[in-house]
Order: C-alpha cells, then structure tokens, then sequence
C-alpha cells in the first residue's frame, strides 16, 4: 500500500517511478489487514498531524472519478464506546485533545449513541463520535494506486525480489538489483513494510522494524446491522501498548460487501503463522459484548497479518542520512493503509530535495541508536 | 444454547484417550485397531451413520430393504459395522454421529487436544471432547472444474450422482452423460447405467490407455451389480459410449440441463476445432478428481505435501500426537484408507500407553497399502485435468458461485495487476471468499491465474457461531 502510494505521488509530481515487489500488488500486509482510516484512535502528536493530512488526501483521491467504488471507499464514520463511567470520563477527556489537534471528535450521550448504533450492548454510558474515520477494501486500494500510478507513467515491476542496493563509489544509491534485472536510479525508496528492515541491511543501514501479529475475523454476509467503526475505549491503549503481550479489544465493522469484520489482536511473536484459538476466542468475545447478536452469527474465516512494527510506534519516512539518495517509508504498523497518502505526498517531496522538511523530523529513519543486536 | 457439554469418553480412568474424526473407512479401521488395543475412542463424524463416503449408507428412513445390493465388500463394511457395535457395547468406542468438527485445538500447558464440533439441527449446538491424541480421518472432497452452463440445474458432481444412488433416488427414465476425468467416473457411469438410467456417454479428457488402467483401482464397486465384472466391460454390455480424450465444453438448456456440447481433444488437452457435436441428456455428472480435507490439520500446523497431509510409515503427521489416515493423506480408493486406518489406530493405541509399536503388527496392512500406493501415484500422472481446460471458459462462466464472480474478473486481476496467486486474486475479485471458502472454486481460480492450486488456509473447516467460539473450551472439567 505504502509502496503504491509513494509511486503515486511521486509520479504525480514528475518523477520517473519504477515500483517493485518480489511478489504480486498487495501481497504483504496489505492484502492480510483491514482497512480502517482512523483518526479516532491516535493521539495528538505526529502521527495524527499525518493521519489528519492523509484524511484530507484519501478524501481528495476518492473524489477522482470512479475511485470511490474502486477502493470500496465509505466515510463512516467511528464510534468509540465507554463501558463505565470512568471510561467514558477519560474517553471525553481524550477527545478534547484531539479536537484541538484538529480532528471532528463529538461527546455523545447514551441515548445518541443507541441512535447511531441501535443493536450495541444496553448499559453503555456514552461514547465519542468520529465522522472522520473511513475506510477502504486495502487490496483493492493498493491496486487502484498502482493504476493510478501507472497512468501517471510509472512502471511496475511485480515478481521482482530486490537481491541487492547499489551504490557510487562514493556510497550514494545509485539503483537496486532485483530477480528480473537492475534499475538504474538516484533514489531508492524502502516501502517493503515489514521487512523494511531487511532492506535497510541491504543498503547497510540498520532500521528495526518488528512484526506485530494480528488475527481478523469474518462473518456471514449480513444486512447493514453495525452501521460505524465501534470499538470500545480501551482499544486505544492496546494500540499504544509497548507490550509484546496479547491485546485483544476489538474494532467492529460492516463492510459494503456484507461480511462483518472483527479486528483485529496485537500480539509481538515474531512471524508466527500459528493459528491461535485463545486469541480469536477473545476477539469473538470482545465483539459480542459490544453487540450481543453477534452471538448466533457465523464466523466464516480468520486471517492473519504482520504489522511492520517501529519502538517507538511511528514510521520510518524520508531521507537516510547515513546513505544518500536512500529513502525510507515503512514501519506504519497497524495504520499503513490510512497514512499511505500522507507518506506518499511527503516522499514526493523529499525526493524533490526541497531542504530538510519541518514535517517529517518525528519520522527520521535514523532516529534509532546505531548498533544493538 | 446450552453450555459446551464435555462429551465423549470420560470418566477420569487412566485409560489414554483417542479421538477419530471421519467414520469413512480409514477412521473407522483406526478406531477398532485402537478400541481393541485398549484406547479410549471418541469417534467423530458429521455423517447421520458410520461409513462415510465408500461405505455411505442410505438413509434409515428409506428403509432400504436389500442394502446389500446397492454395496459390494459388504462383508468388510459388516466386519467393520459389527466391530463398531460391539466396541460401542463393551465402552470402549464412543460414536458421536452428527458432528461438525470446525476446530481441532492443541492444549499448550496440559498437552493433549480439545476437539470443538457442532451438533444440532442447524449445527449451532457446541459440544468439546477431550482427547490425549488424535487421528484425522476425514476423507476427500470432489474437485470441479468450471465450463460454459455448468450452473444450469441438472448438472451435478459425479460424488453428488453416487449419494443419490446410495441414497435410493430414482434414476430410471433419466439420460445422463458423465464426464470430467478420473477413475470415479467409471464407477459412477457403472452405478447410474445399473440403477436404470440411460448413460448416454462417459466422457474421460484422459487417453483410453489410461481408462483401461485404473479400472482397476477401485476395483471394489460399492454396487453388486457390477461385481465381478470390470467396468469397461460393464458400461460396453449396456452400450454406454466411453469417448476418451473428450471433454464436455459447454451445457446448454434453457433454465435446465437440456444437452451437452462436447469436443476431442488433441495431445496436449486443446480442443480439436470443428469436433464439436451434441448430446441430448438431462442429467450431466462431472467430476475431476478428489482432493484431501486438509483445514484441520492445517490447523494444527502439520506439515501438507501438495494438497495432502504428509504423514510417516506409522501414518503420523509432524505434529506430536496427531495421526492422519485415509484419503487426507492422499487419494487412492476404500482399501487403502482402510489399511491405512488399521495402521494408524495400531500406532496411536501403542503410543499412547507408552509403548514403541512394532510394525509387524501391521505387516499385512502395510503391503497392502503399499501396493496400492504405488498404483494409485501413477494414476495421479494419468489423470491430471487436461491442460487448456481454462480455453474453453468463456468471461461470462461463473467461477464462484458463492460469491459470483466471472472469469473475467479474475482475468482482469492477472493481466492487470500482475497477480500471479491465487491468494491475491481473491482479494481483488471475492473469488473463493463465500460459504464454500473457495472449497468449490479454489482449483478453477488457480488454474484460471495460472498456478498451482495450493490449499488456503481456513481455520474454520465449518462456519461457528460467534457465540461459541467465544467460549469455546471455557467449561471443561480439570483433568
Ligand atoms: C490484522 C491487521 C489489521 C490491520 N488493520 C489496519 C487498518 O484497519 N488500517 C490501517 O491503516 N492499517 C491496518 N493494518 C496495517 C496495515 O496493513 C499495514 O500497516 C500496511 O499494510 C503496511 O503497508 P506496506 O506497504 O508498508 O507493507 P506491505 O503491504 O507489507 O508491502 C510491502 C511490500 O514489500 C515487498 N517486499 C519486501 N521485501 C522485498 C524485497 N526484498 N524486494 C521486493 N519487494 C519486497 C513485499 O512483497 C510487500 O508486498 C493492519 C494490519 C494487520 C496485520
Ligand atoms: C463418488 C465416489 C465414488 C467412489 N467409488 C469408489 C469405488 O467404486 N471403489 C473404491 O474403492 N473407492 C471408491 N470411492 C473412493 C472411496 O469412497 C474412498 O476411497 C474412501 O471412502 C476414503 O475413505 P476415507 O475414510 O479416507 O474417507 P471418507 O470415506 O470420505 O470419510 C471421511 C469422513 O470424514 C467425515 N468428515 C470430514 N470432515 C469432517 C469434519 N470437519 N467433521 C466431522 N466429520 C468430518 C466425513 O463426513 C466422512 O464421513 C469413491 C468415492 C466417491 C466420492
């Protein structure tokens, strides 16, 4: 997604663009995630100022013909719901915050909220309402990017693993080796998301992004019964938790197609595909509470997927400074969908070399000590 | 809805415990050999009655009153219905007949298995047994490859045509073709010529060398009526027409099956043009091979090979106290889920109490799987679909009837989006996303992309209800 992004608005802005991935379009993560654009879930700081900015680009993006349906674009809206009223006091508390970052964040009481949610569990004291919260189908969304930027003239290279980073003997990048031939460039662009890390070994530069494993369930098709993004106050924390413990408050979703989405777990075990009954088991539960007649309905499925996953839990975008003309834009963990526009936009313009851009100083890729492991 | 009850065997003795899931010939042969060698068996199955697909019985109500006519080896299915009674008298095998199993979970801490099945008319009823090992025995499901008009009603799977057979529906006055490849149709052609239907062809994509030699692995016919004699000769008796190296490339009718359109083919699988030409029929059998049921042992994390679970000389998988036996394993007919069910139950029973099973026990069953292991690969080489079968799927066939999704779509996907996996391809067309899980469309779809048809993996190998699984394994009592 990232990746596609960044080809994207790069393109756009004249650059000529090769996009490579050793698989297929959206076979990482992307295609093994969910694809909520949320604002509602982050706190003010960076991250939000690039989620807000993102916001506004999907927005902008999905005004283009035709590319609303192609994304499954729906601007939801989300709902975040106390369970007590101590929750729903912090819940507000949190709000105010982030309304003056910037972000529509509306107190609702009891009664509004059963008018927003008419089939949530009785007994919830109050929530907040997020109308900026959205969401896309990620796989179609990276393939309609690529589309994009193919007619904007990039070249897409699919089934290309990248083997090596080349470099000047003045050690600047100077274009990839991959399974299907060099590409000549004076940029290189990391997106390979989880294993961005890997990448960065290749150009010689360390970047510790981790896998964070994450379970979604899926049901039977239903009519329309959860109408917004419902997730309740305590999903927040689990997001910011540095734990490499099992977190499990789940987010609850309709989707255009029919099936409801329930997602998703955050646990760090390396890259374990193991299916985990214990973890599903308290997702099924978490979203039954939230909407007890989840309770008869079917579960048909449950995926998996690796969250590229940075310490600090903010990516790595723009400029290395240990390897010029090396670029980075990886490590989104469980929001690359939503901040791919905003990464894409800012890569765009840092390969433009406009000068050091005030934005992007949060995200330095070499922000992490060097050495370790 | 009731809590999980803990079913099964029980009773906190010192006896191991063994869990059997599929009563088809394989599970039942383990579940005996271990019953026998002092296990505690949990037998599992989603059938009303033991036998599974070879020995499928017809349904009580029918009263059938000669079901020995309609079964061959009929004294192995009453040796094995006999055993079963007299196990399940002595307390020694517990049956569970209507039972889904959607999850086979391994115990960290306390080693052993949770077995979550669903019961119940509308199969929402949880219930959860208890077992020190298991043995997966659950069989092979029908591979079908989509054509033109193969939706229309009136087309069934050649698995589907058997059931009914065995079921006692009447096919009298009824004009069926069969077609597809593989050495059920021959059986299946053979069953439905005896039950008083007209079979007006038997189209096989494969060489009649081919034909001709894998008669012989299901040598056993479930139906008397054609014992004895081979099949070849039986269907040339009743003049049933065996085009070879054919395919069925479209069905035509107007709101059902009316006729079929087929073609020769040349060597490499392409259809010879101008070689069309059409029979009239209202029943169209198609079939293309079987493939293992293999979502719970995935599950599990055993190790697949291609489309089978891999599994050792003691039918073991790589996954401590899992067997697996019969056609999971790999397809290749009644006797050799039997010998290999034998085998496994033998192992697990020694096993489990401890002991180092010795493989003289099962010598006998051994050759005999070995035997028909080496027949049964050769034929895998004779009856790979026809090559080019995606030619004659025109953009507007329907893939994936769950979701419905045309093969233009997952055209598009490939030739626009470089997917080159069939993972992918669901993503971006919903092809295999529907109540089946892909179960129906998952070979077309990869064919289709253009790669191997690997198993996806479904951590469900039946829809849950989402109340159960949120408490699935919650009221076991401590062991
Ligand atoms: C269960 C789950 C739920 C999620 N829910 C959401 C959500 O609701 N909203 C949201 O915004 N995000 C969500 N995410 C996170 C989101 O999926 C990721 O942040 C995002 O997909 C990352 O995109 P990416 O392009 O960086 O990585 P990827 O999609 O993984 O892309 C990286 C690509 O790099 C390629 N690659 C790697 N190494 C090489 C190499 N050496 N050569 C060539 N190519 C290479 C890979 O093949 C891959 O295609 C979720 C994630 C999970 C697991
Ligand atoms: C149409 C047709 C015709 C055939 N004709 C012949 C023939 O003429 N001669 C011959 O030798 N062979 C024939 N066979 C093949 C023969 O039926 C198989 O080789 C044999 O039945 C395989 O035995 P098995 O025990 O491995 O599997 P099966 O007999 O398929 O038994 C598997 C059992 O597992 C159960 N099961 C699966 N999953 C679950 C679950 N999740 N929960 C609970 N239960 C589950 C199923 O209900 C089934 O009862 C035919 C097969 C078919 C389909």
């Amino acid at each position: 997604m990232v990746g596609a992004a960044c080809a994207l608005y790069a393109a756009r802005a004249g650059h000529s663009v090769a996009l490579v991935d050793r698989g297929a379009v959206a076979g990482g993560t992307t295609g093994a995630g969910e694809g909520n654009l949320l604002v509602s879930d982050k706190e003010p700081g960076p991250e939000l100022e690039l989620a807000l900015l993102s916001s506004r680009l999907w927005s902008e993006l999905t005004a283009e013909p035709g590319a609303a349906e192609a994304v499954e674009f729906e601007a939801k809206g989300g709902v975040v719901v106390a369970s007590s009223a101590e929750g729903l006091a912090a819940l507000e508390k949190f709000a105010v915050e982030q309304r003056h970052a910037g972000v529509d964040a509306r107190a609702v009481t009891a009664d509004e909220l059963y008018d927003l949610e008419p089939e949530l569990a009785p007994g919830m004291p109050g929530g907040v309402h997020y109308p900026q919260d959205a969401q896309v189908m990620p796989t179609l969304a990276a393939a309609h990017l690529v589309r994009l930027a193919r007619a904007a003239g990039a070249r897409l290279l699919t089934g290309a693993p990248v083997t090596e980073v080349l470099r000047s003997a003045d050690g600047s990048v100077r274009g990839v080796r991959t399974g299907r031939g060099e590409i000549h460039a004076p940029a290189v662009v990391n997106a390979a998301g989880t294993w961005g890390g890997e990448l960065a070994a290749l150009a010689g530069v360390r970047l510790p992004v981790l896998p964070r494993r994450g379970f979604v369930l899926v049901t039977e098709p239903l009519p329309r019964l959860v109408r917004h993004k419902v997730y309740a106050a305590d999903y927040v924390a689990d997001v910011a938790s540095d734990s490499a413990a099992l977190q499990t408050s789940p987010v609850v979703e309709g989707t255009a197609a029919g099936p409801v989405l329930i997602g998703a777990s955050r646990e760090r075990v390396g890259f374990d595909r193991t299916f985990s009954l214990p973890v599903v088991r308290s997702l099924a539960a978490g979203a039954a509470r939230l909407f007890p007649f989840l309770e008869s309905v079917r579960v048909m499925r449950s995926y998996l997927g690796f969250r590229p996953y940075m310490p600090d839990h903010l990516p790595a975008i723009g400029p290395d400074a240990r390897v010029p003309g090396l670029f980075h834009a990886c490590g989104h963990e469980g929001a690359g969908i939503g901040l791919a526009t905003g990464t894409g936009h800012l890569i765009a313009g840092a390969l433009g070399g406009a000068g050091p851009d005030p934005a992007l100083a949060p995200f330095r890729p070499d922000r992490f000590p060097e050495e370790a492991s | 809805m009731s809590r999980s009850p803990h079913e099964g065997a029980d009773g906190g003795t010192a006896c191991p415990s063994l869990a059997v899931i599929g009563a088809g010939p394989a599970g039942l042969a383990a579940a005996l050999a271990a019953a026998v060698r002092g296990s505690r068996v949990t037998l599992i199955d989603a059938g009303a009655q033991a036998g599974g697909q070879f020995y499928r019985q017809p349904a009580e109500e029918l009263g059938a009153r000669r079901p020995q006519a309609l079964h061959h080896q009929w004294r192995t299915w009453e040796r094995l219905r006999d055993g079963l009674a007299a196990q399940i008298a002595a307390g020694r095998v517990t049956h569970l007949t209507d039972h889904h199993v959607w999850c086979v979970e391994r115990l960290e801490e306390t080693s052993g298995f949770l077995v979550h099945a669903l019961h119940g008319p509308a199969q929402e009823e949880p219930s959860v047994v208890r077992a020190d090992a298991v043995v997966l025995a659950t069989g092979a499901y029908e591979k079908v490859l989509p054509f033109p008009g193969w939706t229309l009603p009136g087309v069934i799977t050649a698995g589907g045509a058997q059931a009914m057979l065995k079921g006692g529906l009447v096919l009298q006055g009824r004009t069926a073709v069969v077609a597809g490849t593989g050495p059920l149709l021959l059986p299946v052609a053979a069953g439905l010529a005896a039950a008083g239907a007209e079979v007006a062809a038997l189209v096989e994509s494969a060489g009649a060398q081919g034909v001709a030699r894998h008669a012989r692995t299901f040598a056993v016919h479930p139906d008397k009526l054609v014992e004895g004699a081979g099949y070849v000769a039986e269907l040339m008796r009743r003049r049933v027409r065996l085009k070879a190296r054919h395919a069925v490339v479209e069905a035509q009718g107007d709101g059902a099956l009316e006729a079929v359109s087929v073609a020769a083919l040349d060597r490499d699988g392409r259809v010879v043009p101008g070689s069309e030409h059409v029979i009239a029929c209202d029943t169209l059998a198609v079939g293309h091979g079987l493939l293992p049921h293999t979502d719970l042992a995935e599950t599990l994390g055993c190790r697949l090979e291609g489309t089978a679970v891999a599994a050792d000389d003691e039918q073991r998988t790589d996954v401590h106290g899992v067997w697996a036996a019969g056609e999971a394993t790999g397809v290749g007919g009644a006797a050799l889920s039997l010998a290999e069910g034998h085998i496994a139950g033998c192992s697990a029973a020694a096993r489990l109490a401890g002991r180092e099973p010795d493989p003289r026990a099962w010598e006998a069953a051994a050759k005999s799987r070995a035997k028909t292991r080496k027949f049964s690969t050769s034929l895998d080489a004779a009856f790979a679909p026809r090559a080019h079968w995606a030619e004659q799927v025109t953009d507007d066939t329907v893939v994936c009837r769950c979701e419905d999704v045309p093969a233009s779509a997952i055209r598009e996907a490939v030739g626009e989006l470089g997917a080159t996996d069939a993972r992918t391809v669901k993503l971006l067309t919903r092809a295999g996303m529907g109540w089946c899980q892909g179960r129906m469309c998952g070979p077309a779809v990869a064919g289709l992309t253009g790669c191997e048809p690997v198993p996806s993996r479904r951590p469900f190998a039946r829809p849950v209800p989402l109340g159960v699984l949120a408490r699935a394994g919650e009221d076991l009592p401590d062991e």
